[in-house]
C-alpha cells in the first residue's frame, strides 16, 4: 500500500466512500479502502492537505467524520468525529499549523485546536455550500450558500465577519436577485475573490474597497456553476456547470476565453495544477480528466468505477514524476541497445554487402528514371 | 419522320465498335425524342475512330474527361465491370466452398458498426466488487431487495390529444399497477410531492408535439434519477398487422437486451424497476426493452410453447423507440438539477461506432 500511495499524485473522493490515488505516470489507479467495509455514510465530501509537505490527506466523511491519510504508510491512520447526519455534508476542510479547520451544511464553522478538546464554533449561516481557506493567510476563510453572501471571517476575531458581501442591486423589474453562492477562491497576490453562483454568474469581490457589491460580474452558460478553481497564471478562473461544461473566462473583462470538452456529466471538482497549466474534473459521469489549459485538450481520461465528489492535486509531482520515469525508461532503453550490440556479432564481409547496396540503389534510380519517362511520355499523349 | 431515321440506321454500322451496352444505357437513361438521339449519334459518330480514346490507361482519372455525357459513360461502364468483377469472385468463393464441402473455412462474419464497436471503458465486469457495490447501494436498491413494489403514474403534458391520450392508456396496459392521470395543467415539481406522499414509485410523463407523441420523462421517486428519451416510431396496437387479443393483466416477464456499460445499466435498472419483480408465467407476456445502437426498442408479446422445438409469439403493441437524452440525479429540475450524463451531440457524435449504453 505505502510503495502504491507514494506514487499517486491525484487524489479524489468518490461518493461511494472509497478514496482513489491515480498515478498519471504509470497510468493506475489505487483505492485506498477497505472493499469489504465500505459504506455511503463514509462518502467523502471534502478533501484537503494535512500538512504544508503534503505527506497527509484530510478526508471529510458524510457522516461527520474526518480521516487523516498517510501518504507514506498508504493507510488511515486517524479519524475523529467533527459532526453529525443532522448538521449535514462538509463543504470545507482547512488546516493551519496548529488547528482544523471544518464546515458543514447547516453553517456551523469549528476550529478544533491540536492537543485540546475545546474548539470554537462560529455560526457563519445557513446553507453554506463551500468554505475555503486564504492560502496565503491561513487563518482567514470566506464562506457562502444559498441565500447565504459571502462572508471573509479572521478565525482570530471570530465575533464579526471581515467581509460580507451584499446582493447586487435589484433587476429591471425592481425584483430581488437571489444569491447562491457555490465556490469561492482568493484570487493570489491581491484581496479579490472570485466566487460563481448558481445562477451562472461569475463574480469578484474586493474587499480593499468600500464598495461591497462585486466590481465585476460575467456570466458562463445557462446551468448552475457548480465548483471553480484558479489556474496559475493570473487574471483566469475555471468555472464548470451542472452539464458538464468547462469554460476558462478572462477576469480582466469577465468573457469566456474558451471551453474544455469532452465531459458528459456535472462538474462537482475542479483543481488546476499550481505551476503546470493542468486542470483536474471530476464529476458524475465518473471519469476524472485532465485537460491542458494552453490548448484545452485532454491529457488524461481515467474511469473511476465510482460517482466522484472531490479531486486533489498534489503541487509538485504531476510532471516531476513523469519526467524521472521518462529518464529511467531512456536508461533501460539505451541499456537493452548497449546489450543488443554486445550479442551482435561483427560481419567481416562489410565490402561486400556494400556493393550489394550501391547495386540497389542504382536500381532504384532506374525505376525512378523510367517512373519519369512515363510521366513524360503521358505528358506528350496529353 | 421517315427522314429522321434513316440516318439512324445508317449510323448503326458505323458505331459497332462501340459496346453495344453504351448505346442502350444511353437510350434507357435519357428518354429524349428520337431528333435528339439522332444528334446524339452524329455526335458520337466520329468516336470509334479513336479507339485510343475508348482504351485509356488505368490511371487515368475519369474526373479529367470534360465532355459530362462521355464521362458519364465512362463512369458507368467501370462500374458496370466492377459489379461484374464482384459477381465472378463472388460465384467462384461459391464454388470453392461447394467443392470442399464440409471442409470450407467459416464464412467471415459481416462487419456492422456493432461489432466494430470502440471499446468502452466503462463496461461493466459482472465480478467487479466497487461497481456491485455502487449498484447495491443506489436508488433501485429498495425494488431490487424487494422493499418496495412499483407504483407508477402516467401523465402527459398539456391538452393531450388523440394518439398520445391511447398511447398512455395502452403504456398502462403494459405496465402493471400503473395509473394515468389527466395533467391539468400542473407544474411537475409539484407534482413530484403529491406521487411521493401517494407511495409511487415512477412518474412517467409522455410528451406530444403535433399530436404526436416526441419525448418521454421517466422519474424514479422518490430520490431520482430522472431520465429523459426522445421517443419515435410510436405504433399503437390499432395500426399494427397480425396483432393478438388484448394483454391480460398479468405481470409481464421483462426482457432487458445489450445494456453493457456503466450508463447502460442504470438505464436498464430503471425500466426493470418499473415492473413487478416475480412476473406472472401464466399470462406468457413479456415485454422487451433491446438496446441497439443506443436505440432502445420496445415491443410487447405474447408466446406459446407449440412443441419442444418451436415457439409462436404474437406482437400485443405498443411499439415504440426511445433514446436516451439526458439523465439527471434527483427527482425532476431541468433548472438546477445535476446530470449524471447529457447527450452532448457535437462532441459525442463524432464516431459512428461510438455507443454509449
Amino acid at each position: 500500500m505505502a510503495n502504491q500511495s507514494q506514487l499517486c499524485s491525484v487524489w479524489v473522493g468518490s461518493e461511494t466512500g472509497i478514496l482513489k490515488g491515480v498515478s498519471l505516470s504509470k497510468k493506475r489507479t489505487f483505492n485506498f479502502c477497505d472493499m469489504s467495509s465500505i459504506s455511503r455514510e463514509h462518502g467523502i465530501c471534502a478533501l484537503a492537505w494535512g500538512d504544508e509537505n503534503e505527506s497527509e490527506v484530510l478526508v471529510g466523511c458524510v457522516n461527520g467524520t474526518v480521516k487523516t491519510f498517510s501518504i507514506e504508510k498508504g493507510i488511515f491512520i486517524d479519524s475523529r468525529s467533527c459532526g453529525d447526519f443532522s448538521q449535514g455534508q462538509f463543504t470545507g476542510i482547512a488546516v493551519t499549523p496548529s488547528s482544523l479547520i471544518t464546515c458543514v451544511e447547516s453553517g456551523l464553522l469549528s476550529v478544533w485546536t491540536e492537543g485540546s478538546t475545546d474548539k470554537l464554533e462560529i455560526n457563519v449561516g445557513k446553507g453554506v455550500c463551500r468554505m475555503r481557506q486564504n492560502p496565503a493567510r491561513r487563518n482567514c476563510v470566506a464562506t457562502g450558500g444559498k441565500e447565504n453572501p459571502l462572508k471573509v471571517w479572521d478565525l482570530e476575531r471570530p465575533d464579526k465577519a471581515l467581509f460580507t458581501a451584499k446582493n447586487v442591486a435589484n433587476d429591471w423589474l425592481d425584483l430581488r436577485v437571489p444569491v447562491w453562492v457555490r465556490d469561492m477562491a482568493f484570487i493570489p497576490d491581491s484581496e479579490k475573490i472570485v466566487t460563481c453562483t448558481g445562477y451562472h454568474q461569475v463574480r469578484v469581490y474586493d474587499p480593499l474597497t468600500p464598495q461591497r457589491r462585486p466590481v465585476l460580474e460575467a456570466e458562463f452558460g445557462e446551468y448552475p456553476l457548480t465548483a471553480l478553481s484558479l489556474p496559475a497564471g493570473h487574471d483566469r478562473v475555471v468555472v464548470g456547470n451542472t452539464h458538464g461544461q468547462i469554460a476558462i473566462l478572462d477576469l480582466r473583462k469577465g468573457l469566456v476565453r474558451g471551453c474544455v470538452k469532452g465531459l458528459a456529466g456535472s462538474v462537482r471538482g475542479l483543481e488546476c495544477h499550481a505551476s503546470s497549466p493542468l486542470l483536474a474534473s471530476c464529476g458524475l459521469d465518473r471519469f476524472l480528466r485532465i485537460h491542458s489549459l494552453e490548448d484545452r485538450s485532454t491529457r488524461h481520461k481515467v474511469y473511476l468505477k465510482s460517482q466522484l465528489n472531490c479531486v486533489l492535486l498534489s503541487s509538485k509531482d504531476l510532471e516531476l514524476l513523469r519526467e524521472v520515469d521518462t529518464g529511467e525508461v531512456e536508461d533501460v532503453n539505451e541499456k537493452e541497445i548497449d546489450e543488443v550490440w554486445d550479442v551482435m556479432e561483427t560481419v567481416s564481409e562489410k565490402g561486400d554487402k556494400r556493393a550489394v547496396l550501391e547495386e540497389e540503389e542504382e536500381d532504384s534510380e532506374e525505376t525512378v528514371e523510367t517512373k519519369d519517362k512515363k510521366k513524360k511520355r503521358r505528358k506528350t499523349k496529353k | 419522320m421517315d427522314f429522321v431515321e434513316v440516318p439512324v440506321s445508317e449510323d448503326v454500322p458505323v458505331s459497332e465498335d462501340v459496346p453495344a451496352k453504351k448505346s442502350k444505357v444511353k437510350k434507357e437513361k435519357k428518354k429524349k425524342l428520337k431528333r435528339e438521339i439522332k444528334e446524339e449519334k452524329e455526335e458520337q459518330g466520329p468516336e470509334p475512330e479513336q479507339p485510343s480514346g475508348t482504351l485509356l490507361p488505368p490511371s487515368y482519372s475519369l474526373s479529367e474527361i470534360k465532355n459530362k455525357q462521355r464521362r458519364h459513360l465512362m463512369f458507368m461502364k467501370l462500374k458496370q465491370e466492377k459489379r461484374k468483377l464482384k459477381l465472378d469472385l463472388r460465384k467462384k468463393r461459391r464454388k470453392e466452398r461447394e467443392a470442399l464441402g464440409d471442409k470450407a473455412p467459416p464464412k467471415e462474419v459481416p462487419k456492422t458498426i456493432e461489432n466494430q464497436r470502440v471499446y468502452d471503458e466503462t463496461t461493466v465486469d459482472p465480478e467487479d466488487e466497487e461497481v456491485a457495490y455502487d449498484e447495491g447501494t443506489d436508488e433501485f436498491s429498495a425494488y431490487f431487495n424487494k422493499l418496495t413494489n412499483p407504483k407508477v403514474l402516467i401523465t402527459t403534458s398539456d391538452r393531450p390529444r388523440g394518439r398520445t391520450v391511447r398511447f398512455c392508456e395502452q403504456l398502462a396496459s403494459v405496465v402493471p399497477n400503473a395509473h394515468v392521470y389527466y395533467r391539468r395543467g400542473l407544474a411537475l415539481k409539484r407534482i413530484i410531492p403529491q406521487c411521493v406522499s401517494r407511495d409511487f414509485t415512477y412518474l412517467m410523463v409522455i410528451n406530444e408535439d403535433r399530436k404526436v407523441p416526441n419525448g418521454m420523462v421517466l422519474c424514479h421517486l422518490p430520490d431520482g434519477p430522472t431520465a429523459h428519451f426522445k421517443v419515435s416510431s410510436v405504433r399503437l396496437r390499432k395500426e399494427m398487422k397480425r396483432r393478438g387479443k388484448e394483454p391480460t393483466e398479468h405481470h409481464p416477464e421483462v426482457i432487458l437486451n445489450n445494456f453493457t456499460t456503466r450508463l447502460g445499466h442504470s438505464i436498464g435498472r430503471m425500466f426493470a424497476a418499473l415492473f413487478p419483480q416475480d412476473p406472472q408465467f401464466t399470462g406468457r407476456q413479456a415485454a422487451t426493452f433491446h438496446n441497439q445502437r443506443d436505440f432502445i426498442f420496445f415491443r410487447f408479446h405474447r408466446y406459446i410453447f407449440k412443441n419442444e422445438k418451436k415457439v409462436g409469439i404474437q406482437e400485443l403493441g405498443p411499439r415504440f423507440t426511445m433514446k436516451l437524452r439526458s439523465l439527471q440525479k434527483g427527482t425532476f429540475d431541468s433548472k438546477y438539477g445535476e446530470y449524471e450524463w447529457v447527450h452532448k451531440r457535437h462532441e459525442m457524435d463524432s464516431s459512428r461506432r461510438k455507443f454509449h449504453l
